[in-house]
């Protein structure tokens, strides 16, 4: 009844658990840093697309958004691997899939930082 | 006397094509304080038929888990005055059913055994016991009492779910048992040996086994604690 023990990525696991959490805690202050930023717009100088344009391109919001999206795109790989790992069988379909959202995230990566910097 | 009654799960491979509840009616009187004395009442009185696990009807040996009331815990160790009736009894869920309430627990002591369940020191035999401070030995408090019942295990829906790749809560409370005990030597091993993303990992800190344990110990916490053994290790 009990299989072999078949370990796909031996001496993974704490390293993903604490890329996940380190990854939730960035996008926690980003959110916190557009709260504070939505509420400074609406409340002490004019919300438009000027004071937007003027944030994002301070520089250090610049970097700061970059470290963010990386850190969504691998909180997003550590969390569907999980789930592709809970509920795909077949080795595969697992390949398979973990190659799409790879490929997908990638290209969310790339394609954040080309409207980021351009 | 007052009459209750209870919903059993009944299950006998060799008649039953599929399992069912079938429903009794006692009288329990004032010396019926405990689920495990009525239930040894219904099979002496009512059917000899219903088999389930007992043995020290005390909350020691782990024998008579079962799933009460839609709740994993030892029949021995509840109250049946308070019970919700009919007392809908079923075996612990996830586990294969030999027969009524008794389950085959394999797969659970197969993971148990995998953690390597016992102190390794390779050192040259000391010449009596070997020794542990009291503060050392206090480390082991909340841990050791854990009696295997596998309420704890069978409650959590990552064990359901991975059961011959998780662990479980009740084999990762031992796993620490051992990682926290200093007279152990293979703390490297056994961290190394948990380091994947099954066999510690699909913990995803649901707290069903804390929330069912009947010793009222805390397999969560324990998990905690190997995931900040592993991180001292690293830095």
């Amino acid at each position: 009844m009990v299989k072999e023990r078949k370990s796909l990525s031996a001496g993974h696991g704490i390293g993903a658990w604490l890329q996940q959490r380190i990854t939730a805690v960035i996008m926690v202050v980003a959110i916190f840093q557009v709260f504070i930023f939505l509420i400074l717009a609406n409340e002490v100088i004019d919300s438009n697309f000027i004071t937007w344009q003027q944030f994002f391109s301070f520089i250090f919001v610049k970097i700061f958004t970059q470290i963010v999206l990386l850190a969504v795109m691998i909180h997003a790989w550590i969390g569907m691997r999980d789930v592709v790992m809970d509920y795909i069988k077949s080795y595969s379909a697992r390949v398979t899939l973990f190659s799409i959202i790879v490929v997908w995230l990638v290209g969310c990566a790339i394609y954040s930082a080309v409207i980021l910097w351009s | 006397m007052t009459k209750m009654k209870f919903s059993i799960y009944r299950y006998n491979p060799e008649k039953d094509t599929k399992p069912y509840y079938q429903d009794y009616e006692i009288e329990v009187g004032e010396h019926d304080k405990k689920l495990l004395n009525v239930l040894v009442r219904i099979k002496d009185e009512l059917d000899d038929s219903l088999s389930f696990r007992r043995s020290c009807r005390e909350g020691v040996c782990g024998s008579d888990a079962m799933n009460i009331n839609g709740r994993n815990g030892l029949a021995c160790l509840t109250d049946v005055a308070g019970l919700k009736q009919p007392v809908v009894l079923s075996p612990i869920p996830g586990l294969p059913v030999i027969r009524d309430l008794i389950v085959d627990m394999t797969q659970f002591f197969h993971q148990y055994h995998s953690v390597t369940p016992y102190v390794v020191d390779n050192r040259p035999m000391p010449e009596r016991e070997r020794l542990q401070s009291p503060e050392d030995r206090k480390e082991l408090d909340g841990v050791i009492e854990c009696i295997l019942c596998a309420c704890c295990s069978t409650a959590c829906p990552s064990f359901w779910w991975n059961p011959d790749k998780f662990l479980g809560p009740a084999a990762l409370l031992h796993a620490y048992r051992f990682l926290a005990d200093t007279r152990d030597q293979a703390t490297n091993s056994r961290l190394n040996d948990l380091n994947d993303p099954y066999r510690l990992f699909r913990c995803h800190t649901i707290m069903n086994c804390v929330d069912v344990c009947p010793k009222h110990l805390n397999p969560t916490k324990a998990i905690g604690k190997i995931k900040e053994m592993m991180i001292a290790r690293m830095v």
